[in-house]
């Protein structure tokens, strides 16, 4: 049978503030185990939170960047429950009162705009992370467990959407798109890998037209591509289950990305009743309507607008917009060489190819590139007044890109420049008929694969630096009266 | 007079006036705490080798001519709830045994740049929770005016120490009235400011929205000058508020004139001890005389506040006490299990019954499905009777009550039957539950020669009255002149 499908996502977000959201410590990422604590974070007696306004920024930011109605006053809660890496064994988060309410995410689905309603975003402290022995070399160390606390309050921000999404594709865009938001922001790296973005489902089926079914509960999964592949093996083991008239359990299960399968957490031992309380050790936040309008006019144009922006202004195909506009970074490098360079087809593509390639060969990001947007574009006009060749300048690219030296420098000190002195290259192309008798002759028999073949050795002769044009119109001339 | 049984106020004097060296009187108390300690029992961990040391260093500070501070060179005890960095800091409880926080409470650090010497840590009922100090997973505390009875609780360790003239001052907390009871049963001042008066950062927390850190003295004036020391806004405390500290001591007039204070009839209910209604009444005519109008007022939620008490701070204790674990620090049970099983066995070995009954009480009143029923309607609840004393603040600056329905009682004479025990909080509850301020202060005794309280309830941040009202009666009275013989 047919199903309706219903999908909704928690997505938590590790937010770049400088500190932890209760404490002074350092967020940097990959310092030695427990390095980054301190009394609070380590949730030892008597020691209070203190809330870091930058997170509540950050999140409320992220909100409105997602048309969330921003709350003017919200509170956090304890969510209580015992765990090794949760060292007060409650983890301050927000129930009743989020910081943000209502809003959405549009983006496109093969062709049609898609909405996706967005529930609630809240604000939240990350737990710590567990080490255990079995993956040390020490043998002493095998059958211990480790607490690495430097993880522990780092701020979360969780955005959760109503069970609108109706199929794994969409629920995939959905995270291509939604994770653009806090990167355009900077808020937060949205790093799968190093876990600042991460991702929980749940799902339920139902016949079409009724009423939502059971749903499960998906987690362990760590990359987009997993959650789309959890999601398509769930909506089969449930429709499945479903077809033979059995029922659906609410429960709770993992994806074991070896075996492409979802199976049950041990429900018993973590059936969690979170016992969420306000949390008396903060006062409720009162957010003033004139910060929410300030953080609302400092938004950057946000990555679906500016696409639609570059389709229109620029007559960019789609695709090429939605590469651009990817992260804001790369969007802005576009924009800034369109300035020295004003053909945004050319300069797309070379964005696109070139650029793009030589980004992920050196795993650097836009930021970190040494080329200008303007020295690109120079490279780009030399091109086009012929000073270089096409292949030419993607050589000249890749080397500005390593040194970070200029398109003019290097064409002048590797004598990169093209030949199109017609004196000169008459010379070489003597030398070469002279040296090639047969393919002199094959032409004349009416071979044209020949003339190719004299291209070829002029260009040879000159390192590539010949004009390719300029080559075949002296070479044509030169042969038709021999 | 000894120098034990001098206040604060008078040793400071002596101490300025160079008629008594700072070392002379941490040598008088140490002498005092050898020879009453062994009966009492008020102190968990003494510091007698440093004290000494910081008296020399102040007597040195001084002869150099440096000017000192009401409470430079006076020694103080501390609850054992509160942080002072590397000192082992137990909340009487084995599950906190050799605890060394790295760390010192606010009240702590704001004592250390006024000058205090640190005497030692008193012992308390187990994470503040109880009325005797019976709950002490340690030893038990007893009343000096009478070794057979209960010092009251929780911070009874503090009122002995100061009672039994051990320290002219002492630090407790109180949550429910850990502070104003045990002084009413001792004798002795006791004030639990306004919630958000003092910083909490370092008070190991037993109820997060009622706890509150306080002075445990002699005389009004020494309560006065210690809150001074302790008060105002604290960074590490978001719910320390930024009301500006007035200065204390210009609250000390010994007139009443235009006062206006209300005698809530619902405090004087069958239960009370006929001698403390009698002695509370007597003291009303005293206050009356000095200028006071008291008339009757009416807080008719009274009756619901110990449950409403009972739900919220047991509630807010099970989320305080989840962190004890078994995991970073504290006590950690020797058999070795699995993860579910250390949890359970450390905390089953780690804590008393009475910490346990509070942490599962909590847990119910929190879980799904009784929670709107409980703690929601606890909160509204709540807020009843704090309106019920807003209103009365409308009319009146101050409120009377008795701050114990009874005397001390005797040693095991409520251990088992926690109700009973938990009615001893019956009137100092209230002033927690609407985060208002309170003294408790000596008004008489009873026949068999037992200390009774009368405590003065103020409105939010309005200590001052509190101490004015307080402060006049104690001036006009002799009571607090009396000391336990031991």
């Amino acid at each position: 049978m047919n199903y309706e499908v219903s999908i909704g996502l928690e997505v938590h977000v590790e937010l770049l503030t400088k500190s932890k959201l209760f404490c002074g410590c350092s967020t940097r990422f990959g310092a030695s185990p427990n390095s980054q604590t301190c009394p609070v974070c380590l949730g030892l007696p008597g020691v209070l939170p203190v809330i870091n306004k930058k997170a509540v920024e950050y999140t409320l930011s992220t909100a409105l960047a997602l048309n969330c109605k921003a709350s003017n006053f919200s509170r956090f809660a304890r969510k209580n429950y015992y765990y090794p890496d949760l060292p007060k064994n409650y983890q301050i988060s927000q129930y009743e009162e989020p910081l943000a309410r209502q809003g959405y995410l549009e983006f496109e689905l093969e062709g049609k705009l898609r909405k996706v309603e967005i529930e609630r975003v809240h604000l939240e402290e990350d737990a710590g992370k567990l080490i255990h022995g079995e993956a040390t070399e020490n043998i002493e160390e095998k059958d211990m467990s480790f607490v690495d606390y430097n993880r522990t309050g780092i701020p979360l921000m969780e955005i959760v959407t109503f069970p609108v999404i109706s199929s794994p594709e969409e629920a995939y865009q959905y995270l291509v798109n939604l994770k653009k938001i806090p990167k355009y922001l900077k808020v937060s790296d949205c790093n799968m890998e190093e876990g600042s973005l991460r991702c929980d489902a749940n799902i339920s089926l139902a016949p079409k037209g009724e009423k939502r079914g059971t749903k499960a509960e998906l987690k362990n999964m760590n990359s987009f591509k997993e959650i789309r592949e959890g999601l398509t093996s769930e909506i089969k083991r449930q429709s499945h289950l479903l077809d033979k008239g059995k029922r659906i359990i609410q429960e709770t299960r993992l994806w074991d990305n070896k075996k492409k399968k979802t199976y049950p957490m041990r429900s018993k031992e973590w059936a969690h009743d979170y016992r969420y309380f306000p949390e008396p050790d903060l006062l409720p936040l009162e957010i003033e309507e004139k910060w929410i309008e300030e953080l609302k006019a400092k938004l950057p144009e946000l990555p679906q607008t500016r696409c639609q922006r570059f389709i229109r202004e620029y007559s960019l195909p789609p695709y090429d917009a939605g590469v651009l506009t990817d992260s804001k970074e790369l969007a802005d490098y576009f924009e800034e060489c369109l300035k020295s360079f004003p053909q945004p087809k050319q300069v797309s593509n070379w964005i696109m190819g070139e650029f793009l390639r030589l980004l992920k060969e050196e795993n650097i990001t836009v930021e970190e590139v040494k080329v200008s947007p303007t020295q690109l574009g120079k490279l780009l006009k030399y091109l086009k007044k012929g000073t270089i060749s096409g292949k030419l300048a993607k050589v000249i690219f890749e080397e500005m890109f390593k040194t970070g030296r200029k398109a003019k420098e290097i064409i002048k000190l590797q004598g990169l420049k093209q030949i199109t002195n017609e004196k000169s290259l008459r010379k070489v192309i003597d030398e070469v008929l002279e040296q090639t008798p047969q393919a002199v002759s094959d032409f004349k028999k009416g071979k044209g694969k020949a003339l190719g073949y004299l291209v070829g050795e002029v260009m040879k002769k000159t390192k590539g630096k010949a004009n390719p044009g300029l080559v075949n119109k002296l070479l044509k001339e030169k042969l038709s009266i021999l | 007079m000894k120098l034990h049984e001098l206040s604060a106020h008078r040793l400071h004097k002596l101490i300025k006036n160079r008629e008594v060296s700072v070392e002379e009187i941490v040598i008088s108390l140490f002498q005092r705490i050898e020879k009453v300690e062994e009966k009492v029992k008020a102190f968990l961990f003494l510091y007698k080798k440093e004290a000494l040391e910081e008296a020399r260093k102040w007597d040195k500070r001084i002869s150099q001519g440096e000017d000192i501070g009401p409470l430079s060179g006076i020694p103080i005890a501390i609850k054992d709830n509160i942080c002072l960095d590397k000192k082992e800091t137990t909340c009487a409880s084995r599950i906190l045994k050799e605890f060394y926080p790295p760390y010192a409470a606010t009240a702590i650090e704001r004592l250390k740049k006024a000058g205090v010497i640190f005497i030692g840590k008193t012992n308390m009922d187990e994470f503040a929770m109880g009325s005797s100090t019976e709950n002490s997973a340690f030893q038990i505390t007893r009343n000096p005016w009478n070794l057979e009875t209960i010092p009251g609780g929780s911070s009874g360790g503090s009122a002995v120490a100061v009672a039994s003239g051990e320290v002219p001052l002492a630090l407790g907390s109180d949550t429910g009235g850990s502070i104003r009871q045990p002084a009413a049963l001792c004798g002795v001042v006791g004030l639990k400011p306004t919630y958000g008066r003092v910083s909490r950062y370092g008070l190991v927390a037993f109820a997060s929205s009622l706890d509150q850190i306080g002075p445990v003295t002699k005389t009004v004036r020494d309560s006065a000058n210690l809150l001074q020391v302790i008060s105002g806004k604290d960074e590490f405390d978001s719910t320390s508020l930024d009301y500006s500290v007035p200065d204390y001591s210009e609250s000390l007039i010994s007139e009443l004139k235009g006062i206006r204070i209300g005698l809530p009839k619902e405090y004087f209910i069958p239960g009370i001890e006929e001698e403390v209604k009698k002695k509370i009444l007597t003291a009303t005519k005293v206050l009356q005389d000095l200028g006071a109008r008291v008339e009757e007022v009416s807080l008719p939620h009274t009756e619901y506040a110990v449950a409403t008490y009972y739900l919220v701070a047991t509630a807010e204790a099970s989320s305080n006490l989840a962190r004890y674990d078994g995991v970073g620090y504290g006590y950690r049970t020797k058999e070795k299990t699995n993860l579910i099983d250390m949890y359970k066995k450390s905390r089953q070995q780690g804590f008393g019954d009475e910490v346990k009954r509070r942490i599962m009480l909590g847990t119910y009143v929190l879980s799904k499905g009784y929670y709107e029923n409980y703690y929601g309607k606890a909160q509204r609840v709540r807020t009843l009777i704090k309106e019920d004393l807003d209103k009365v603040f409308q009319d009146f600056d101050a409120v009377i009550t008795p701050t114990s329905p009874t005397v001390a009682f005797k040693v095991g004479e409520k251990i088992d039957d926690p109700l009973k025990m938990y009615l001893s909080d019956i009137f100092t509850i209230s002033a927690n539950l609407a985060g208002i301020p309170g003294i408790s202060i000596l008004c008489g005794f009873n026949k068999d020669n037992l200390p009774i309280g009368l405590q003065i309830l103020g409105k939010a941040f309005d200590e001052e009255t509190v101490l004015r009202i307080a402060y006049a009666y104690e001036q006009n009275t002799e009571w607090h002149k009396r000391r336990a013989e031991i």
